[in-house]
């Protein structure tokens, strides 16, 4: 190949972390204009060879070449100056202080005297914020614009630095459909003034979009490198997880007993109003819905989150009084919540505690004091049921994966050997892999009789989980579809948007 | 550039300590007449001096997500210091019995040069221990206030050269020199806060540090720097001390970092980082003053001035976290 046609190529690259090995001779390149997709199991040391290149880490091996030359041992700010900017994962606003002065941190147009030129930052502000048609004033808090927005002014900042190359580590994941297809615009534009891209994103649909190359990493190293048109879907997912893909959702009919949870008419002061279903022992219950459509809300209003205004909970045919998360555990109810890392894990403490800490009145000895031997016995029991991989159980969770994070949430709730588990998100920020395994467990939980609602913005994961879907739009129930072969996601946008009602009469 | 519309109850949530400030003074003028004279007022600003000179300090560490409990201690230390190279050929007990009388100069520097190098030695620790800020300056703290102790055996320094006594006591334009050095200092930090690149990456080490480390920020040495700075004006605020009183001794200014830090946090800095103002730390300073003052002149016990200062501190952090918790 020609060395000059590529802008970057790091050749051979290696860190080490204590303990681990995050990359293992990464061999990776980018052509000048062009979008290169970047994808991989969280872990797969993507990010890491990002640091490495944006000059976060400084790789243990290897060569960097950029612009036709090496580079080597360099910080953030060289690395910007050189022309790579970078568009993080964790949203970086500095929230209390103008869209300007964050779009020119650390470089501020100064005046004669050598002091900050607030008129030309404006002014400067004004015209990238143009460029990515993004309508603010740039002297309006970052605090008081939407997260999208955010993520727009970040990718503002990015191109500010008039880079040659810039990475952009899941910059959707934060925007909404339009917001995205704006984003997308900013990125061919960049691409027909040369600027290569280096693009990260779970969401491959995403990639087969804008990408022209992509990049498969696993286990900290690069398993490939193709034209984004010579593959499909199901080959980068292979490749994702290095085996074939077995069925995604290894949905099993379970069999289906009597009703246990029913909801009349149940409505919330601002959320939601006349919502009604019933559960069956060993269902999947889908709730579908945009953004906003009050699903979240309605499953949190039955675990006593919320109060409800009006209507019944029924549990096993009786109306129970459920005014707070107590008494839902009391009628044998779970939550997994949609935010683990706010409403979940306790990060700092270890697997057992996590798996526990709700369950300590199960292992009580006579004289009322835990019986240690007995919650590491369980503990260990649903590690092995479920597959929780730890080094061991004192473990701090926040070292585990998201997707094994996950499972402990699963775990300390299975611990309260539920009846009715109401899952919110399940796999939102876990890698494909592991999306598998939790999809495998929910099934196996409803194959054991447990009736299971849940709440998620991923269609495929609806259509490919559930039993029944439940479709709600702007707060009212719009349908309550059968999941059968014939039902497609397009007719469940249809109820997501209104456009359907078959509830229309009952308002 | 564009002006924000702002309604009056956006100014009353931006401004409300000032009107605070305000109606304690105009009730204090009608209560008591004698408090609005020209001396009493001089005297307010005169008293609210050495530690609203912290309190700018104070502001830039808490803005940036810090504290320091030294800057007591650090005063006492180069206040010892300078006083000691500072004594007039007549004092009975001189610390540098075979020195002549230096200038005026040499003592001043000698004092800035200890305040910024026990903030340096601060913001080192800070930045390149990751210890908290919490702990490194409570070392300090006892550190500087020992050295203070040893440096003098305990006892004050005083019998200074008159050039001490006009810093303490000389007036220029009717203005008391405290006055003036503490409006220079306001000046200059709020220059520095406002107009320079240095407080932009002040607000933006407080408001994100990861935000500005990859925009290239060395927020290592930023830390350093606003600790030296912090260390600086307890230098400048040690020299005024001393000249107030035209000596110094090695307990002095015990508890003035808790007023620093009481004047920025009523004046709207957060804790929480990112957020506070030069103006509003000379507003907290100004609160506090009037009020001892104020309560003095009603003859409210000095005790019980106490609790009120505790409640006002509480009161104003409450309805600054209401404020934010609106915006967000």
């Amino acid at each position: 190949m020609d060395r000059d046609e590529f802008l970057l190529r790091m050749i051979n690259i290696e860190k080490n972390f204590p303990g681990v090995q995050a990359l293992k001779g990464v061999n990776f390149a980018v052509r000048t204009g062009e979008i290169h997709a970047l994808v991989g199991e969280n872990g797969a040391g993507k990010s890491t060879l990002m640091k490495c290149l944006i000059g976060i880490y400084t790789p243990n091996s290897g060569e960097i070449h950029f612009a036709g030359q090496e580079i080597d041992h360099y910080s953030t700010a060289k690395a910007l100056e050189m022309g790579i900017s970078m568009i993080h994962q964790e949203l970086s606003p500095v929230l209390y202080r103008p869209i300007m002065e964050n779009l020119w941190l650390g470089r501020e147009p100064l005046n004669k005297f050598g002091l900050v030129d607030h008129q030309k930052m404006y002014e400067m502000s004004q015209e990238i914020l143009k460029e990515i048609e993004l309508d603010e004033d740039p002297q309006t808090l970052m605090a008081n614009l939407t997260v999208a927005k955010m993520q727009m002014v970040e990718i503002a900042k990015a191109i500010s630095y008039d880079a040659k190359l810039i990475i952009m580590d899941e910059p959707s994941s934060a925007l909404t459909e339009h917001e995205e297809q704006q984003l997308f615009r900013i990125i061919r534009k960049l691409k027909a003034k040369g600027t290569s891209v280096i693009y990260i994103s779970h969401r491959l649909s995403e990639i087969f979009e804008i990408a022209d190359i992509v990049t498969v990493f696993r286990d900290g190293k690069n398993v490939g490198t193709e034209r984004i048109d010579q593959l499909t879907m199901e080959q980068i997912i292979e490749m994702m997880i290095g085996r074939p893909m077995d069925e995604m959702y290894p949905k099993i009919p379970a069999e289906i007993g009597e009703t246990i949870l029913q909801v009349k008419n149940l409505s919330h002061k601002k959320y939601f109003r006349n919502i009604s279903f019933e559960v069956r022992r060993g269902e999947i219950f889908g709730i579908a819905g945009l953004v906003g459509a009050g699903r979240t809300e309605v499953i949190e209003t039955i675990f006593g989150v919320r109060p409800k205004l009006t209507g019944e909970i029924i549990v096993h045919g009786k109306p129970v009084e459920i005014n707070s998360p107590r008494d839902a555990i009391a009628n044998r109810m779970s939550f997994l919540t949609e935010d683990r890392r706010a409403t979940g894990i306790f990060s700092v403490l270890g697997v057992e505690t996590n798996i526990a800490l709700p369950n300590y009145d199960q292992f009580l000895t006579r004289l009322k004091f835990i019986d240690h031997s007995a919650v590491t016995d369980a503990c260990a029991d649903f590690v092995d049921k479920i597959q929780i991989k730890t080094p061991s159980l004192n473990q701090a969770v926040q070292n585990l994966s998201g997707g094994n994070q996950q499972k402990v949430l699963l775990a300390r709730w299975l611990m309260t050997v539920p009846d009715i588990l109401l899952l919110d998100e399940p796999t939102r920020g876990i890698d494909v892999g592991a999306k598998a395994e939790i999809y495998r467990l929910i099934t196996m939980l409803a194959g054991q009789g447990k009736c299971i609602i849940m709440v998620s913005s991923e269609l495929p994961e609806i259509l490919g989980m559930s039993d029944r879907i439940l479709v709600m739009h702007e707060g009212k129930m719009t349908g309550i579809l059968e999941n059968t072969p014939d039902l497609t996601q397009n007719k469940i946008m249809r109820y997501a948007t209104g456009t359907d009602d078959d509830y229309k009469e009952i308002g | 550039m564009k002006q924000q519309k702002t309604s009056f109850r956006d100014i009353f949530t931006k401004y409300g300590i000032v009107v605070v400030l305000i109606v304690m003074i105009l009730l204090m003028s009608i209560v008591k007449p004698s408090f609005r004279t020209l001396n009493n007022v001089m005297n307010i600003l005169t008293q609210s001096s050495v530690y609203g000179i912290l309190a700018l300090g104070m502001t830039l560490v808490i803005v940036s997500k810090g504290i320091d409990l030294s800057v007591g201690s650090i005063l006492a230390l180069s206040a010892v210091v300078a006083a000691s190279l500072g004594q007039s050929e007549t004092a009975s007990a001189r610390y540098f019995a075979s020195l002549p009388e230096l200038p005026i100069i040499v003592p001043i520097l000698a004092a800035l040069l200890i305040g910024c190098l026990c903030g340096f030695i601060n913001g080192g620790l800070i930045a390149y221990t990751g210890i908290p800020a919490f702990i490194a300056t409570l070392g300090m703290t006892t550190i500087a206030r020992g050295f203070a102790y040893i440096y003098t055996n305990g006892k004050p320094v005083s019998t200074l050269i008159p050039e001490f006594k006009f810093i303490g006591q000389g007036r220029v334009l009717g203005i008391p020199m405290p006055v003036l050095i503490y409006l220079v200092m306001i000046f200059i930090t709020w220059i520095l806060m406002n107009n320079t690149r240095f407080g932009k990456r002040v607000y933006a080490v407080g408001g994100n540090i990861h935000a500005a480390e990859v925009s290239g920020v060395n927020v290592k040495k930023m830390l350093v720097l606003i600790y030296t700075y912090m260390g600086l004006l307890a230098g400048i605020a040690g020299i005024v001390s001393t000249a107030r009183m035209v000596s110094a001794q090695p307990g002095l200014a015990a508890g003035y970092e808790l007023t620093a830090i009481a004047s920025t946090t009523i004046g709207g800095t957060s804790h929480s980082g990112g957020i506070g103002t030069i103006w509003g730390a000379v507003v907290g300073a100004l609160v506090l003053s009037v009020m001892r003052n104020g309560m003095t002149i009603l003859g409210i016990h000095s005790y019980w001035q106490q609790i009120v200062e505790g409640l006002v501190i509480i009161v104003a952090v409450i309805l600054d976290m209401r404020k934010n918790a609106r915006k967000a």
